[in-house]
């Protein structure tokens, strides 16, 4: 069941990508671009997103647990820090020269683009290091009382 | 230099987004977690090294991405439209950029962008706000300073 559900969610969050023109990163890169060839269309993408992701959400936090598991599990840090900043700067330059984010970058694989190829290893090299990265900067703000 | 031209497509953007959309309220209803592409690839990553207790989903859901494209070419009749960089340097310093930026800040498009906003999390908030300026500004340099990468 949890592999199923977990497939398919996988599924129609990669359509979505497709259907949406996020996968294509000439489509994303021409959004950024307000300058040149803008194309407002990923604010739909955006918007359509948040919408329904707001109200399932206020429907799923109705109940006392998961279908599938025993509690909800969502992040709970508060703080506003040079590592969330600094990390979302980082990835909004990588985003501008690619034009790829996470998801479409997976999604984009079987389209067997070179530049995908290229793109994708890199950045599982880059969440390797940004995973111990975040933790070298957990343990230095617990040994510094804060 | 645009990469390629694309056309405005407002409604098949709103349709994507609702599917991208209703998949996240389905991995909060059913598994109690945020969609949040970075943190799932992470712990998928993590759990080739350690095996870790409820990973199966992750790895599905990542396979379930991958099956995307042929599914939607299944559907339509048409192959995915897509223009890639052939700049490999550029992509490679891209990708890392990427990854590491989004492990280390918590979240990407999806995990800060749907479902940090939808939350109503002023940390996702943030995050979104950081991540599009430095989009806006790095295509800008890239494009109207430089004159474009290719």
């Amino acid at each position: 069941m949890r592999i199923v559900l977990g497939f398919a969610s996988g599924l129609v969050f990669g359509l979505g990508l497709v259907v949406s023109g996020m996968a294509d990163p000439a489509k994303v890169l021409n959004f950024l671009d307000l300058a040149g060839s803008w194309d407002p269309s990923l604010a739909f993408v955006m918007a359509g997103a948040v919408v329904v992701t707001f109200v399932g959400y206020r429907l799923a936090f109705a109940r006392k647990a998961p279908l599938l598991m025993e509690s909800f599990d969502v992040p709970r840090a508060k703080d506003i820090d040079l590592r969330l900043v600094g990390g979302a700067a980082m990835f909004g330059i990588g985003w501008g020269i690619g034009g790829f984010c996470p998801g479409p970058a997976l999604t984009a694989l079987p389209l067997l683009a070179p530049g995908t190829h290229v793109f994708v290893p890199a950045m599982l090299i880059g969440i390797w290091a940004g995973v111990r990265a975040r933790e070298a900067f957990a343990l230095s703000r617990i040994q510094k009382g804060a | 230099m645009p990469l390629a031209e694309t056309n405005f497509t407002p409604l098949a953007s709103l349709l994507g987004g609702v599917l991208i959309g209703l998949s996240s309220v389905v991995l909060m209803l059913f598994f109690g977690r945020i969609a949040g592409i970075i943190g799932i690839a992470a712990r998928a990553l993590q759990a080739v090294a350690v095996p870790a207790q409820d990973w199966y989903w992750r790895i599905a859901f990542i396979l379930g991405l991958l099956a995307a494209p042929m599914a939607a070419a299944l559907v339509t009749g048409d192959p995915v439209e897509q223009t890639v960089s052939g700049n490999l340097p550029a992509m490679a310093v891209a990708g890392l950029l990427v990854g590491f930026g989004t492990a280390l800040g918590s979240g990407c498009t999806s995990g800060h962008g749907v479902c940090g906003l939808a939350r109503l999390s002023p940390r996702s908030l943030i995050a979104v706000l950081t991540f599009m300026a430095f989009g806006f500004a790095t295509v800008f340099v890239v494009r109207h300073v430089i004159g474009g990468i290719a």
